[in-house]
């Protein structure tokens, strides 16, 4: 069946998954397999989002106020959430590098595709940086444990670390795989379809696409993060 | 496998950039200027949904995919909704049995009790 014969909108929606074979048309399999497992992870961060709305509910203790505790001092003064705003724009700027690189790399330009997926991994080493910097605080400064804590409900700093540090480790990887991925742009791999260390399927640019996916997803768990779990 | 790729101008891409920007800093002044109560979670919601609908839209190009693996990503998640219910309803009982169980209840109709 050629390419273009096919519906659209919800006549579409009928005749993929009720065609022949493959229900997702139009796409390379990586991508939606990418999908398929984000769908999956999906689950998993709203699981630990969801326990930790049962623990708030559930305390009898007052939960520290998040605006308090991850406040910055600088110059005299405090300023509420401060490195968690910041940690914010350099989440949602990779996202835009990396939304740039799967643009040229899609028009087959290595080299802007090359830095572009650079600065995406410098942003999120940053983020993960950021987040050690208040691990740290918290830990050494704060006497935040997963058992207790002195500002207030004990299960606080359960809940922080089990969260931030799922997120933080989803983080570390996708910057270790950008840096994959963009030395692969830089080398021609996705020019010369050459096969991949593990695999003996072609490299091609889709794969920055696929890439692409995993880091936004990334940055869409922050989002969810940041307002249930600092702002709220 | 055909794929016609991303062919969008790149000023698309600072717009988007640009709104997010313009979200996130309106969250963040949902707490610097203090608002409570059902305004402060209404807008932290709001916010929330909105930065997420454009990145899942945008950025992660569902906008211009196929229904039928929109609707497979999209319509299984609506489920967490349903957690969310049941765990709600699990923590308001947990709260209320704690409250009413570990405070000096044994002493609940002494008369001359310091709580009435």
């Amino acid at each position: 069946m050629a390419e273009a014969e096919l519906p659209t909108g919800l006549k579409g929606l009928t005749a993929d998954w009720s065609s022949d074979q493959r229900a997702f048309k139009n796409v390379p399999w990586g991508k939606a397999m990418m999908w398929i497992f984000l769908l999956a992870d999906t689950f998993i961060f709203s699981c630990f989002l969801v326990a930790y709305m049962a623990v708030r509910m559930s305390t009898t203790v007052d939960w520290p106020n998040p605006s308090e505790v991850f406040a910055l001092n600088v110059f005299g003064v405090d300023v509420p959430l401060l490195l968690i705003a910041i940690m914010t724009f350099i989440l949602i700027s990779s996202s835009g590098t990396m939304a740039m690189a799967v643009k040229f790399g899609y028009e087959k330009k290595k080299v802007p595709t090359f830095w572009l997926l650079v600065a995406t991994a410098v942003f999120g080493a940053m983020f993960v940086g950021m987040q050690a910097f208040e691990w740290t605080k918290l830990i050494v400064d704060e006497g935040v444990r997963p058992w207790s804590n002195p500002m207030g409900a004990p299960q606080f700093g359960a809940v922080f670390f089990m969260v931030t540090g799922f997120h933080g480790t989803h983080v570390s990887i996708g910057v270790i795989f950008l840096i994959i991925t963009a030395v692969k742009v830089r080398r021609g791999r996705f020019d010369n379809g050459d096969p991949g260390f593990m695999t003996g399927r072609k490299g091609r640019y889709e794969i920055v696409e696929t890439m692409g996916l995993y880091w936004h997803f990334v940055d869409l768990v922050w989002v969810f993060i940041f307002a249930f779990f600092y702002l709220w | 496998m055909a794929t016609e790729g991303q062919q969008h101008p790149i000023g698309m891409y600072f717009w988007i950039w640009g709104l997010l920007f313009v979200l996130s800093t309106l969250s963040y002044m949902v707490d610097y200027m203090q608002y409570q109560g059902y305004l402060r979670w209404s807008l932290i919601l709001l916010f929330m949904m909105l930065k997420a609908g454009l990145i899942v839209a945008v950025f992660m190009h569902m906008v211009w995919e196929r229904l039928a693996m929109v609707y497979a990503i999209l319509v299984p998640t609506l489920a967490i909704l349903v957690l969310i219910l049941l765990m709600s309803l699990e923590g308001d009982y947990v709260f209320a049995n704690r409250e009413a169980f570990f405070s000096d209840w044994t002493n609940f109709f002494t008369p001359v009790s310091p709580h009435h």
